[in-house]
């Protein structure tokens, strides 16, 4: 089980009702309703995804976030959950209130930009960063907004986004030990659970 | 051939004290009787959903779906296709004598709701010794019977499979099927819908609410990949003067009347007026939520997104009030530019997707048989 999973776990509660934002190919899903008997959902919009999905006995939906969630009703859901998907959306801004709106919380968790190796590639190779996290040349990329852990913590207080919990991850070792001082720059992968 | 002698009461308050089904049924019944799948047909389906009978021209109406290793696949579900009542092809209907009169039910044929052939299917579901489908399946007006199934008997099925479905139609659907039903009746021939006791046939009437209907079923973009502008007979040099016709022209005629000589026109304006009449939540305080809250089945819904007869957004809604009821429910919107006949063709995502789905249901079955 990977480190974000563990702390998506820890705040999703006993039988709830989740939707997965771009659920992919249902891991997290599958993994919620072994460990946490939810009910759950996954929009996704790629075709192989969702059969792969249907294939597992998930609940899949073939929808388009990009497209809007107004079909969903305020306080749907009990958690919405978006994985590494901001920086795909149009409008990630639109897209966090519309979370807000169809869920009493939100767990999102996305690369942040901020890392150091990031800012070295583009700072001392004057390159775009290619990374684990951020695996696609600039020109064939899903990932149309680069954003930091410090770009996402003005965002919710300027949005007046309460942030109940919140989660560094890092692989190397140093980067564990320092991400507590600097987390912007040791974070790569953040994690947030979020509420009005 | 099915006799049913049970009863059947229909939603008008007529009572049926009998009536006949023909079913064709494929593949075969497990011990437990736990892998039967219930077929549901749409305005002029029958009972011929798969293979090829004697003089065929074509296989039945859902042979790219039904058989050996296809998406409802034979080897491992059994499967129920009944003729309804108020159709055509065999079982009770317009066309059937009514014991009653010892004629023609014709006109007289009392009005049906989606509901009646669902407790039609019902009754046969019995005979049949099934206690529990693996699977409602339907398009169209099939995949109303599959909603309506999941509300009325919930503990007798284990899914429901709505596709190119809807909740209810729309005024434009509704307007569509009363101008098919004005075409019928303005046929010299219809004779008050009497016109079997008189050795007439209203074709003419009954070809045209055909191609009427068969214009919606495809979409603009089919029609021009399939016809375009091309010419049956003819041609357009200066100083031609023979008459022209368009390959759509003799198409939709030929369409028209092939239909003519199959269909019944009273079976035709009946099962337009029960599609129109069918509206999944009208006792349910018109909230389709509190509906499907009635459901405890599986769902799968599926869409195309060129059918601008039950277009896709028809599909999200029920998708969406089957989320806000609690079900389980995926919904895949199929990329086709067929139209509504999306649903009866080849299609390899919509196969992967239908396939996808009840082999998951079936490696379900077979686990629990095991």
């Amino acid at each position: 089980m990977t480190t974000d999973y563990i702390a998506i776990n820890h705040w999703i509660g006993q039988g709830v009702r989740v939707l997965d934002l771009g659920c992919g190919d249902g891991s997290l899903l599958a993994h919620l309703i072994e460990t946490r008997n939810i009910c759950g959902y996954g929009l996704e919009i790629d075709p192989t995804s969702i059969h792969t999905c249907i294939s597992k006995g998930l609940n899949v939906i073939e929808q388009d976030v990009n497209s809007g969630l107004h079909n969903f009703s305020d306080n749907a859901f009990d958690s919405v959950i978006m994985t590494q998907a901001l920086q795909v959306m149009r409008y990630p801004h639109l897209v966090l209130d519309e979370m807000l709106r169809i869920g009493r919380e939100c767990i999102i968790t996305f690369p942040n930009f901020g890392h150091w190796r990031t800012r070295s590639d583009l700072g001392f190779r004057g390159r775009m960063p290619v990374t684990e996290q951020l695996a696609y040349q600039w020109y064939d990329t899903p990932n149309i907004h680069f954003f930091t852990y410090s770009d996402f913590e003005a965002l919710c207080c300027q949005r007046n986004i309460r942030i109940l919990h919140r989660q560094c991850i890092s692989q190397g070792v140093i980067d564990r030990c320092l991400k507590k001082v600097w987390p912007n720059l040791f974070t790569e992968t953040a994690i947030y659970h979020l509420s009005r | 051939m099915v006799d049913i002698s049970e009863p059947i009461k229909l939603a008008c308050g007529v009572v049926l004290d009998e009536h006949q089904l023909m079913v064709e049924t494929y593949g075969t019944l497990n011990a437990d009787r736990s892998n039967a799948i219930l077929i549901c047909h749409a305005l002029s389906g029958s009972h011929h959903a798969a293979g090829w009978h004697d003089g065929d021209r074509k296989p039945g109406w859902w042979d790219h779906y039904i058989g050996p290793d296809k998406a409802m696949d034979t080897q491992r579900f059994f499967i129920v296709s009944p003729n309804n009542i108020g159709s055509c092809f065999g079982s009770t209907g317009p066309t059937t004598i009514n014991p009653a009169t010892q004629h023609p039910w014709g006109p007289d044929f009392p009005p049906l709701r989606a509901r009646d052939w669902m407790e039609s299917q019902h009754l046969l579901m019995q005979h049949l010794g099934i206690t529990c489908w693996a699977a409602v399946v339907g398009g169209s007006l099939g995949g109303m019977q599959a909603m309506r199934w999941s509300l009325e008997y919930p503990e007798k099925l284990l899914n429901s499979v709505v596709i190119a479905s809807a909740m209810k139609l729309s005024a434009q659907n509704i307007a569509f099927n009363e101008i098919a039903r004005r075409a019928i009746k303005s046929d010299p021939d219809y004779l008050a819908g009497r016109y079997l006791e008189n050795d007439r046939v209203p074709r003419r009437g009954l070809a045209l609410a055909r191609m009427i209907g068969h214009v919606t079923y495809l979409s603009d973009v089919a029609m021009a990949e399939k016809f375009g502008r091309e010419l049956n007979i003819g041609n357009f040099s200066v100083g031609e003067k023979d008459p022209i016709e368009f390959q759509i022209e003799s198409y939709l005629n030929y369409q028209g009347d092939k239909f003519a000589d199959d269909f019944d026109a009273n079976a035709y304006i009946l099962i337009t007026k029960m599609l129109d009449y069918f509206d999944l939540s009208r006792e349910y305080q018109n909230d389709p939520v509190a509906a499907f809250k009635h459901a405890s089945c599986n769902f799968m819904v599926i869409s195309f997104t060129s059918d601008w007869r039950f277009p896709a957004q028809r599909s999200r809604e029920i998708t969406d009030a089957l989320v806000g009821a609690g079900r389980n429910v995926s919904y895949a919107e199929i990329q086709s530019d067929q139209g509504h006949d999306a649903f009866l063709l080849p299609n390899t995502r919509y196969e992967k997707v239908l396939g996808g789905y009840l082999s998951r249901v079936a490696d379900q079955l077979e686990a629990s048989t095991a």
